[in-house]
């Protein structure tokens, strides 16, 4: 789905370039398609992928005489030979494994080709679909260039069997259950049909041949065109999941054509125009990007350059610009469409119009010169006295050798858009302020334009600022550039831009400060004045400083506009931000460590107050049990509560409460166990030296 | 007067003593222990005077450790006292236990306040 998107896609690319550019520029196949092949075609570790990529790659290098990389044969010729020896009858693999080979030239020995051989011959006689006719003759006329007898069994019966599959309007069916018919498969069966012919034993019988005429020709009546007769191929209904495309329609509807005309004995009844329309469709996609577009676009050139139809001559101009100053030739080239010399021939201007004149020629039938050297066509612009400015140029081509008529297509006026460009004088410029009252009026400076100045003006809002100049061509003419503005920018990059209209062969401005007053908001100051004119056939454009004029304005109202804030930089937010300063809370003041220390050793003090304390008292052990169990008991409840204090440090020190409420869980079951025993046997001991 | 006042001060204060000394060994031992706790909490307060309050946390838990413990002890003589009426039926480990039992519960709290 993606891929027909993109095809569609490409399609509305093509129309959107063509209608901006009118007629596109065309060019026959040059050195840029060459490095564009080597850069789309890229192989990984010498392989393409499929061996019908590889075939796209290899079959385009070939038709450009690119050089191929030996790595490709190391790394495709195992893949061919494997799909040609294995014994597998896809008709699909088979053919695109030959066709790679009839390339790359892989070591296949014979046998390996009979038995491929005789396979297709079966597939020939089972078949009912255009596809796997084609895949088969493709294969067999492949093989055959081996050296290796591949008579078809019943040709008549196959040609029968693929032409009952076209319909009224010259297209195909792909098989007898479909539908639909499609002009792609119209080319592909007229590829296959004349494949047919060419490896029948015996002659095939001319009325067939004759019908099959009949249909290429109602298949060109549905051809289409672009608005600069570029024609091209496309599918009725667009279908969209089978949607192949004008460039792929037309690749194919051409291979089928041109393949057909070589077998045909007579001559194939399709005007010349056609074919060089075709020939400008493709020469007109410019480059592709993608490897199939490419591919269709070369190889449908290929078989453009040698049909025998009519071979189609572009006439192209190598550069549209033409310098009245360096004294440039008009220069035409005209080729075949993959750059190969053209037969003797002559080319002549027929027309040429100015663009702003349409329908006036300002010249007529030039006839061109030829330097066979560099086999161009050359004209002396200068002693046509032509102006500078865009020009629409009308050339026809006429060859010498009348046999040649229909052989090639020259086509009939072939239109070519040039611009002549020169270096425009400029002078009587004159700049000064006038005082609005038309009595009393300053003298008017005079200036250089060709460099600039430091003019330094005052003007106050009652005054006006007058400008003006020529623009002469070199021929003497009156000149009207694209662009004459005069801008006015102020101390904060403030800007003014006004047009400069012509009139009675001069170039005026007068800016009446009045009437501007709103407009320039009020800013009074310091203004920078430069002048700029351009285009396209002017080649010495400029952009000048004049000067600064210093305007004094009255006071804004409260209601004037303001000026406009000034762009900010749309970079400037990628740039570092601003510091930011955390305030932390101040750190508390903390005693000195001395004094701390000084307050641990009190606190103990007072323990030890206590301890002695205990001793003055006369504490004793007596009660401590003496007997073995009670002893015990006493010893763990003492040594259960020296644990759970220890416990508590640690918990200080280290552990977190989980943990010591979990160890102390345990150990408080302990200690009450303990201790219940202990105080008890106590108690008992007690009670009993009491009762005694 | 201030010579009767100051002798009849130490008249007093002997007269406490003698019968202070009355009182059963374990009663002083507990008294003891009061004492060295309040002790113990007067000097965190004095340090706190001096240094400031900062970590007032730490300062709360040392002291409620020690007043805490004191105010345990008294509870304590209290039910150990035999001439103590009330708590005439109550055995003394029972009010011992009960004592330890306190003092680790408190002594809980009061480390997991220390930070």
């Amino acid at each position: 789905m993606a891929r027909n998107l993109r095809h569609l896609g490409f399609l509305a690319l093509i129309c959107a370039s063509l209608s901006i550019s009118g007629a596109a520029v065309i060019r026959p196949i040059n050195d840029a398609h060459r490095s564009a092949a080597l850069e789309i075609f890229v192989p990984t570790d010498g392989s393409f992928g499929s061996l019908e990529e590889a075939y796209e790659a290899l079959r385009t290098f070939q038709i450009l005489g690119v050089e191929k990389s030996p790595e490709i044969s190391h790394a495709t010729c195992p893949v061919v030979v494997e799909k040609l020896g294995s014994s597998s009858f896809i008709p699909k693999d088979l053919f695109h494994a030959l066709r790679v080979n009839s390339i790359l030239g892989c070591q296949i020995d014979s046998r390996t080709f009979e038995d491929v051989a005789s396979k297709l011959q079966a597939v020939i006689k089972d078949a009912n679909s255009l596809l796997d006719f084609h895949y088969a003759v493709g294969g067999l006329l492949h093989i055959k260039d081996y050296g290796i007898n591949v008579a078809l069994l019943d040709t008549d019966g196959t040609f029968h069997s693929i032409k009952a599959l076209s319909q009224s309007d010259g297209r195909w069916r792909y098989d007898s259950n479909s539908a639909e018919s499609s002009t792609y498969a119209a080319g592909i069966a007229l590829e296959t049909l004349a494949g047919v012919v060419s490896l029948a034993d015996k002659e095939v019988d001319q009325s067939k041949i004759g019908i099959v005429e009949h249909d290429i020709v109602k298949l060109f009546d549905s051809i289409k065109s672009y608005d600069d007769d570029t024609l091209y191929f496309d599918e009725k209904h667009i279908d969209a999941s089978e949607y192949k495309g004008p460039l792929t329609t037309s690749a194919s509807v051409v291979r089928g054509v041109t393949a057909f005309a070589e077998v045909a004995s007579g001559r194939l009844n399709i005007p010349s125009d056609k074919m060089l329309g075709l020939a400008k469709f493709f020469l007109s996609i410019g480059i592709p990007g993608s490897t199939k577009d490419l591919f269709n676009q070369i190889e449908s050139l290929s078989c453009l350059e040698n049909n025998r139809v009519s071979i189609p001559l572009i006439l192209s101009l190598p550069s549209m610009v033409f310098s009245l100053t360096t004294r440039d030739q008009l220069k035409v080239e005209v080729t075949t469409v993959l750059g190969s010399a053209a037969p003797p021939l002559t080319v002549s201007l027929v027309q040429a119009f100015r663009s702003d004149s349409k329908d006036t020629p300002v010249m007529e039938n030039q006839e061109l010169q030829f330097d066979s050297e560099n086999t161009i066509h050359y004209l002396d612009i200068i002693p046509l006295k032509l102006d500078v400015g865009k020009y629409k140029l009308m050339f026809e081509i006429s060859l010498h050798d009348p046999e040649n008529i229909n052989t090639y297509a020259t086509g009939g006026h072939t239109s070519v858009m040039a611009f002549i460009t020169g270096s425009i004088k400029i002078d009587k410029a004159e700049i000064g302020i006038f005082d609005s009252d038309p009595g009393n009026s300053e003298t008017l400076q005079k200036l250089d334009l060709s460099r600039d100045s430091t003019l330094s003006l005052a003007a106050n809002h009652l005054q006006k600022l007058h400008l003006s100049f020529h623009l002469t061509t070199p021929l003497g003419h009156h000149f009207k550039p694209h662009q004459v503005f005069l801008k006015l920018r102020h101390e904060t990059n403030v800007e003014h831009i006004f047009v400069m209209e012509s009139s009675a062969r001069q170039f005026k401005i007068v800016l009446d400060f009045l009437g501007l007053v709103e407009k320039i908001y009020y800013l009074s100051g310091k203004y920078e004045i430069e002048l700029t004119v351009g285009d396209a056939a002017m080649e010495n454009s400029f952009l000048q400083a004049l000067g600064h004029i210093e305007l004094d304005l009255p006071e804004p109202p409260e209601k004037a506009a303001r000026p406009p804030p000034l762009p900010v930089d749309p970079y400037s937010r990628f740039g570092p931000k601003q510091e930011i300063a955390h305030i932390f809370r101040s750190a508390e003041r903390r005693p000195p460590k001395e004094l701390s220390l000084a307050f641990l050793a009190l606190t103990f003090l007072p323990f030890v107050g206590f301890l002695i304390g205990l001793m003055r008292l006369g504490v004793n052990l007596k009660s401590f049990p003496s007997s073995a169990v009670p002893a015990a008991f006493s010893t763990l409840f003492h040594a259960g509560i020296a644990a759970a204090l220890l416990l508590y440090v640690l918990f200080w020190l280290k552990l977190d409460l989980f943990t010591t409420l979990k160890v102390l869980g345990f150990l408080g079951v302990f200690l009450v166990f303990v201790g219940h025993r202990t105080l008890s046997h106590h108690a008992s001991a007690t009670a009993k030296l009491k009762s005694s | 007067m201030a010579k009767s006042t100051s002798s009849d001060a130490q008249m007093l204060v002997r007269s406490l003593h003698t019968a202070y000394a009355a009182t059963p060994t374990n009663l002083k031992i507990i008294d003891l222990y009061v004492v060295y706790a309040i002790v113990t909490a007067v000097i965190q307060v004095v340090y706190m005077g001096i240094v400031g309050s900062f970590p007032f946390n730490s300062f709360l838990s040392g002291v409620l450790s020690c007043v805490g413990t004191a105010v345990l002890a008294v509870c304590l003589r209290i039910q150990v006292n035999k001439e103590n009426k009330e708590f005439k039926d109550l055995p003394p480990e029972r009010a011992y236990a009960d004592f330890v039992l306190c003092n680790l519960v408190l002594h809980l709290v009061v480390m997991n306040f220390l930070g």
